[in-house]
């Protein structure tokens, strides 16, 4: 791994690029020189099996862990991240598995939660439901009749709407969606799905963490596959079979992709 | 989820009218245009206005969903109102009854105001009563003692209470022990304080007449008046610039014609009340007892204020929150345990001030002032108007309209002549029932939301 590198990646500048993380808790090294490169308008999957290492590299993307070594480039500036708040700062969003919500809240009301906008002290509640139309507008969000829906009505789709418009309702440049689909159904899966290749084609970098290839493959530009920590190898969807990524997510390679380095893993 | 031509589609789905055959043919043309024409989100359109019909429907809904509010306290104060009033039809509807249950509420409503806050995070202050007791013992000392008058005995009292509350906030939330204990030993220490401030079997009298006059002076009927038109007219221009601004910038607002009923039922409430309470109500002949009592006013300001603070500021909203999903709250830079030491200060600043209330009834502070059923009452008047003892769901209207329903019970089996047993049987049973609704309502919310 080369770790001082600029990022240097086919089809265009990153928006986002990380290079030679490493994160370690205590004696465990859960992280072992991962690159990761988040393009503007593209999907991003990073796939892999449990434990391979993707909750910990999101949280290390949102600076919720520091990484004990490596190099964060953010629109081809290098740049320190130290907490939430930098990453936030830089138009970083993570929607989170359990979506925190308040269910006692309604649409616009989650979406601003903690960045409420206000006239005086009190809040401007007009703007704020028309910033939430325009987002979920600008989202061709179709599902949502109504903003002052309290969330404890809305179905689980719903909810990962308004999760993923919160996320980019801040002009955030890059979106992070942690397994939005897992505990969807059909139809739902299909809008969420539908909303997360909006995003991107919005001009966000959109990086997509899924268990399910068939999510991967449908929405994803770029696959980045993690074997145990490593980042095996980031391909093109369409220059792979689906097979093929199973390979990579459960033996760190397939053919001349992957990890060629075997004793690598060994150490693990 | 389909749509039709001529209906504008809020819920549209083409893939979903796309399946449905030839016959939608032209509604899924259409939809894809205005698809295409305006990103195909509902939001891109104005909201409209919904129809009476749609918005009795969508309260309806509402409730079915859970989410009934204060509706049952209301109807309930309704059926209480006509049966004392079929039971005791000389004495319970006389503008001196109507007046005396004003000031009998007048302590409970504000401790439930209080109590209301800590709620709303799905904590309890059981210590709320008795801290109100002492912080009255403090005022009638100060008063008493040293000589002062109301405008430093007040405040002393009120600091007295705001003190409480933020040693039980930090011992909630920056130590971690459960309300429910660290305002248990509240509790039972306050009520030592109490004692040792006013000395065992002693009883301070309150003689300040500003003291004594929240609960037993009345406004005089011509500044009632203007208070009550005043009021009215405020909350009348307040809500319809607020629907009217609604329309103008194409926002979800309620059907006109509710609007316009919710203001007039608010200025005939509080005209009623004025004319009811304006007319002299003095037994004895040649005297002149007539006027809003001052703590009616007073509450009404509380309402006002604490309504805004919970629900136009950023603090309430957080309050919610907190109250909703602590961790959502947490994950949106909300500092929490400042949110959650802030609504137990709230709280007892306000259990203070409902004991200042009480003081001024009785004209006196006792040693087991605030004690006994105070609290449950406060909180019964706040779960029975709706505020849920889960969190997150609640308002300040609701520790009105409980407060009333509670002295009305009270109030009205005082007037049959029930012994004491009978009062406290059915207040008791009364909250149950509410704590029972809260529950069950709170079942229908979750199992809407699956």
């Amino acid at each position: 791994m080369q770790g001082t590198n600029p990022p240097t990646a086919t089809g265009g500048a990153p928006l986002l690029s990380l290079r030679g993380i490493d994160k370690s808790f205590g004696p465990v090294q859960v992280l072992h020189g991962v690159d990761l490169d988040v393009r503007a308008g593209e999907v991003t999957a990073l796939v892999g099996d449990n434990g391979a290492g993707k909750s910990t590299l999101v949280k290390c993307i949102a600076g919720i862990y520091t990484t004990d070594a490596g190099e964060y480039f953010f629109e081809g500036r290098r740049v320190q991240v130290h907490g939430p708040r930098d990453t936030a700062e830089l138009g970083i969003e993570v929607v989170y598995q359990d979506l925190a919500l308040c269910d006692n809240l309604d649409i616009v009301q989650n979406m601003f939660l903690g960045r409420e906008e206000k006239k005086g002290v009190l809040l401007d509640e007009p703007t704020m439901e028309e910033m939430a139309r325009q987002t979920l507008a600008s989202l061709s969000v179709r599902t949502v009749r109504s903003v002052r829906q309290l969330v404890s009505s809305l179905s689980g789709g719903q909810r990962q709407t308004v999760a993923i418009a919160k996320a980019v309702l801040w002009n955030s440049k890059v979106v992070l969606l942690d397994e939005p689909t897992a505990a969807l159904g059909v139809a739902q899966t299909r809008q969420v799905l539908d909303l997360v290749r909006r995003l991107a084609d919005n001009g966000l970098g959109v990086v997509l963490i899924s268990h399910n290839l068939n999510d991967v493959f449908e929405v994803a530009d770029n696959i980045t596959a993690l074997y145990l920590g490593r980042a095996a190898a980031t391909v093109r969807t369409k220059d792979v079979t689906s097979s093929q990524v199973v390979e990579l997510i459960t033996a760190g390679r397939s053919g001349d992709m992957g990890i060629i380095d075997t004793s690598a893993t060994a150490a693990v | 989820m389909s749509a039709t031509p001529d209906s504008p589609t809020r819920n549209g789905d083409v893939a979903a009218t796309a399946a449905k055959g030839p016959q939608d043919e032209s509604a899924r043309i259409a939809e894809l245009a205005r698809a295409t024409a305006s990103g195909g989100s509902p939001m891109a359109q104005p909201a409209e206005e919904p129809t009476f019909g749609e918005g009795i429907r969508a309260y309806i809904t509402r409730l079915k969903g859970g989410d009934i509010g204060a509706l049952p306290a209301a109807l309930g104060l309704v059926v209480l109102f006509v049966l004392f009033a079929a039971l005791r039809p000389d004495t319970f509807l006389t503008p001196i009854n109507i007046a005396n249950l004003m000031v009998q509420a007048s302590s409970i409503i504000v401790l439930a105001m209080g109590l209301t806050f800590v709620l709303l995070l799905g904590d309890i202050d059981l210590s709320a009563g008795v801290a109100g007791g002492a912080s009255a013992a403090v005022m009638a000392l100060v008063m008493n003692d040293a000589g002062l008058g109301w405008y430093l005995s007040i405040p002393a009292a009120l600091l007295t209470g705001l003190a409480f509350g933020t040693l039980i906030g930090m011992f909630v939330a920056r130590v971690g022990i459960p309300s429910f204990v660290v305002t248990l030993a509240f509790f039972l220490g306050i009520q030592g304080i109490t004692l040792w401030l006013i000395g065992e079997g002693g009883t301070i009298p309150v003689r300040d007449q500003v003291v004594v006059n929240i609960a037993n002076g009345n406004v005089p009927v011509g500044l009632g008046w203007v208070f009550a038109v005043l009021a009215a007219a405020a909350y009348a221009l307040i809500t319809l610039g607020r629907w009217n601004s609604q329309r103008r910038r194409g926002l979800n607002r309620d059907n006109f014609i509710l609007v316009v009923l919710r203001v007039v039922g608010v200025a005939v409430v509080l005209l009623g009340l004025t004319a009811v309470l304006s007319q002299n109500r003095a037994r004895v002949p040649g005297i002149e007892l007539a006027g809003v009592p001052y703590s009616v006013p007073i509450i009404g300001v509380l309402l006002v204020l604490l309504s805004i603070v919970l629900g136009r500021t950023a603090y309430g909203r957080h309050v919610y929150a907190v109250g909703g999903n602590a961790e959502a709250a947490r994950r949106a830079g909300i500092n929490v345990t400042r949110i959650r030491i802030s609504v137990f200060m709230i709280g007892s600043t306000l259990a203070a001030f409902s004991g200042i209330i009480e003081a001024s009834r009785l004209n006196s502070v006792a040693p087991g002032s605030g004690g006994g059923n105070t609290l449950l009452l406060g909180v019964g008047a706040a779960v029975i108007g709706g505020t849920s003892l889960f969190g997150g769901k609640g308002k300040v209207t609701n520790a009105v309209i409980g407060g009333l329903v509670i002295a009305t019970i009270t109030n009205g089996l005082g007037l049959m002549g029930q012994r004491a047993f009978v009062n406290f049987l059915v207040t008791g049973a009364v909250l149950l029932l509410a704590a029972a609704v809260d529950a069950i309502s709170r079942r229908r919310r979750a199992s809407a939301s699956s």
